[in-house]
């Protein structure tokens, strides 16, 4: 029955969401202020459908109800009840579901939210989230239905794959997917605005937050993503430029610069076209990202879907949806006039740098992830693409940007010059130098050069900040009020540029990293990176849906005890499939790691890794992800919307 | 021979998923080992997706990473190794691709990414900010007399 339910309310979803498009659009062309006014309601509708079909599936899975084919394959009896739940979106049908959900929920925010908008502005912005949404519930409906019914219902299910049993990626693809499909709603705002043929500085104001939000969370998933990799895989690694990595951070790169070009929009009205290209490239990219890596046209490791029925739909609704809003932008862009006039250096010219290296690594990223498949097709070439490439062609790009990001918010708008951020910053260039040089006495020069970059990046952020507030110039009251008074928005932008040195940090730090691997019999010592590891024994120990092998390590330091370290080795009898549970230990200066491997004749192979400052790469992020938070809760952004006044107070 | 590949992919999938897991692999001279290691994280697993053959647990990277060693300890340069790789398995078995004819829009993306990006600034700028046309004598005048001190 709950099924049924399920299947009824995503079908009434996908005809809400057929209606909020045809409404919403239709109504705006014809200026029916009935229509245009109808719209938000169909949008709430669409989403307490969805989380109603999303809430049975979660109710069949975590009932065992294995008449549904998708809990059948993905669940099983004795899966932790976090799992089942959590496993609803682990697989292909209810990743989509979930997908169409947030989607939803994007839409239901904007009509709560949107009544100060323009109402035909928001009747289209509802119409294309709307369009957009019946595509890929129409899509959920017909290759990937969640409700499908099996008959005779197995006693029990196939169980998840071990390796996605894992509370780090039970909620990594609700935030990824936060991130993805938020930028759903800039680029509706791009879309509408060039069914209008009008960009204004209030539309880059309601533009901004939106992007923002979304940029928070994708770069929370992408970081959630990369540490699962680094301590479930138990590689060592943590970003492997795999094609879904990638797909990953394409939208991030260009949603970064998004949010950078919006910006100038809101303060400047310049940079309009761009950032309408900007929103819905980014859009694409997210697209692309998902549904390109479902269509089995780039196989991965993570790819769970590999259909070409789906694929046909996926690349069809791709080309629809990308295809169709470019030709809208080269119809309409012309439209678009800017205003205000910038010279090359200054705040916006700055900013334009920012977004021309971002959208370069984002084309190589890209032509890069893109080129095996596309070289394979049209030249009958078999070539790879991997991580040495990668590195070799992002970091010469990267790097300007770092070293530029650290005192960009120093120019001031219109027309600058380039002497006072040397007179601002020219201590955080000091300290770098003193760190680089310090390092390159002990170190590679890479590792070096990268932790000169991070001193730089995470001072150099904050001298805008210490500037304006005349710290350690003026007394300290002084200060302390000039801080008061400082917009939220430039603390928010100094933390987050600050993180990426976090991040840099923790990457330089990461490549320091010795590890071993040997062979041990309880008793053995082993000696890394300053540190002592002994094997006090293994064990046979039960879990709930597995059995494990224990080992015990204790480590010490000089003769002072440590850590005891526990890795372990899990058997999951459902899939007959073994997966390693990697002991990590961090003062968040360096990582312990230990993998304990295969067993031969009483001897364990033990993975040993000593990881300076890699719990760094993912804190940065975390702290990007703050400022973006911090500066969203500028008063600016919530004074500056525009707010309607009651009727009764608009004089006849 | 494709779905062969895929079906032995899935297999490996099921078994844990990492390098080394033989210490009696690695050589024992640590600074010829890094040297392997390095080697090894350039050449592709062939039956895996993008994965290194330092980096996978496939039986085909745990031979390749014994040649790889071999031809370490005889004293073969990483040019060698890695020529000796390309003549058996062909580019493919290289991460980062050789320049060739076929490859050189890949290498060349960061460059001409750049080179679009910059050119799509200076027309943008050009079309949308006209510089504002010098002021002509009368106003010039005009201003002049307003900017006289009383």
């Amino acid at each position: 029955m709950i099924p049924e339910l399920g299947h009824f309310a995503l079908a009434l979803a996908c005809a809400f969401a057929f209606a909020q498009a045809i409404v919403g659009l239709w109504g705006a062309h014809r200026r029916d202020m009935r229509l245009m006014a109808a719209t938000p309601g169909l949008a709430v509708g669409q989403l307490l459908a969805l989380a109603g079909a999303s809430l049975a599936l979660v109710l069949a899975s975590a009932w065992d109800d294995f008449s549904v084919v998708n809990v059948a394959e993905n669940s099983a009896v004795a899966k932790p009840l976090l799992y089942k739940i959590t496993g609803t979106w682990g697989n292909h049908e209810g990743s989509i579901l979930l997908w169409g959900l947030i989607l939803g929920i994007c839409g239901g925010l904007v009509s709560v939210f949107g009544r100060t908008l323009p109402s035909a502005l928001r009747a289209r912005v509802l119409g294309v989230l709307g369009g957009t949404s019946a595509g890929f519930l129409l899509f959920c409906l017909t290759t990937s239905n969640p409700f499908w019914r099996s008959w005779p219902a197995p006693a029990d299910g196939r169980g998840m794959n071990p390796l996605l049993q894992d509370p780090g990626l039970a909620f990594h693809p609700p935030v990824l997917y936060m991130g993805y499909v938020g930028f759903a709603v800039p680029f509706a705002f791009a879309v509408a605005a060039l069914l209008e043929g009008r960009i204004d500085a209030a539309w880059g104001r309601w533009v901004r937050p939106w992007a923002l939000v979304s940029w928070c969370f994708l770069t929370c998933g992408i970081a959630m993503g990369s540490w699962w990799a680094y301590y479930e895989l138990g590689w060592g690694g943590y970003w492997f430029w795999d094609p879904v990595e990638n797909a990953s951070l394409m939208p991030w790169l260009t949603g970064t610069a998004l949010v950078h070009s919006a910006i100038v929009v809101e303060k400047r009205e310049s940079l309009k076209i761009w950032t309408v290209l900007l929103a819905i490239g980014t859009f694409s990219l997210s697209l692309s990202g998902t549904f390109l890596v479902r269509s089995g046209i780039l196989n991965s490791v993570h790819a769970f879907a590999n259909d070409p029925a789906r694929g046909i739909f996926i690349l069809g609704l791709l080309g629809l949806v990308i295809g169709g809003s470019l030709l809208l932008f080269a119809l309409r862009a012309p439209l678009l006039r800017s205003g205000g006039v910038f010279a090359p250096v200054s705040r916006e010219g700055g900013l334009v740098l920012n977004n021309i290296f971002l959208c370069s690594i984002c084309a190589v990223v890209i032509v890069g992830t893109m080129y095996p498949p596309f070289a394979d097709l049209l030249l009958g070439q078999k070539i790879s693409v991997g991580a040495p490439f990668f590195n070799a062609t992002v970091l010469p790009l990267a790097i300007p940007v770092f070293l530029a990001m650290a005192v960009g918010p120093l120019l001031p708008w219109k027309r600058g010059r380039l002497m006072p951020l040397v007179t601002h910053a020219w201590w955080a260039a000091l300290a770098a130098v003193a760190v680089g040089g310090v390092c390159a006495g002990n170190m590679a020069v890479l590792p070096a050069l990268a932790f000169g970059a991070a001193t730089w990046l995470i001072l150099g952020s904050f001298s805008e900040v210490i500037e304006r507030t005349l710290l350690f110039r003026a007394p300290v009251a002084n200060s302390v009020r000039r801080a008061r008074g400082l917009p939220v928005a430039v603390l928010g932008a100094a933390i987050a540029h600050a993180g990426m040195g976090v991040t840099i940090a923790g990457i330089a730090g990461m490549s320091l990293s010795s590890n071993k691997i040997v062979e041990a019999k309880p008793g053995d010592q082993f000696k890394l990176g300053g540190y002592e590891f002994t094997l006090l024994s293994l064990s046979s120990e039960p879990g709930p849906n597995f059995a494990s092998r224990v080992a015990s390590i204790e480590v010490t330091q000089g003769g002072t005890p440590v850590a005891i370290m526990r890795p372990s080795k899990r058997n999951f009898a459902s899939q007959n499939q073994t997966t390693s549970d990697v002991a990590i230990r961090t003062n968040f200066l360096r990582d312990l790691y230990v993998v304990l491997g295969d067993e031969r004749d009483g001897q364990a192979v033990l993975r040993l890794h000593v990881n300076p400052l890699a719990p760094w790469i993912w804190l940065g992020a975390l702290v990007m992800a703050a400022g973006g938070a911090l500066s969203l809760a500028d008063r600016r952004l919530r004074v500056g919307a525009p707010s309607r006044l009651r009727a009764g107070a608009v004089p006849a | 021979m494709k779905a062969f590949l895929v079906a032995l992919c899935l297999a490996l999938l099921s078994a844990p998923a990492w390098a080394i897991s033989d210490p009696r692999e690695m050589l024992p001279d640590p600074a010829q080992e890094a040297r392997a290691e390095q080697v090894g994280s350039q050449l592709r697993c062939l039956v895996c997706q993008n994965e290194s053959i330092e980096d996978s647990g496939a039986q085909l990277a745990h031979d390749l990473r014994a040649v790889v060693r071999q031809r370490v300890a005889a004293g073969q340069t990483d040019s060698q190794i890695l020529a000796w790789m390309v003549a058996r398995y062909g580019s493919f078995v290289r991460l980062s691709p050789p320049l060739t004819l076929t490859t050189l829009l890949l290498w060349a993306t960061p460059v001409l990414a750049l080179l679009v990006g910059s050119g799509a600034a200076l027309v943008g700028r050009r079309s949308f900010a006209p510089a504002p046309a010098p002021l002509n004598a009368a106003e010039q005048a005009r201003l002049d007399e307003l900017s006289r001190p009383a």
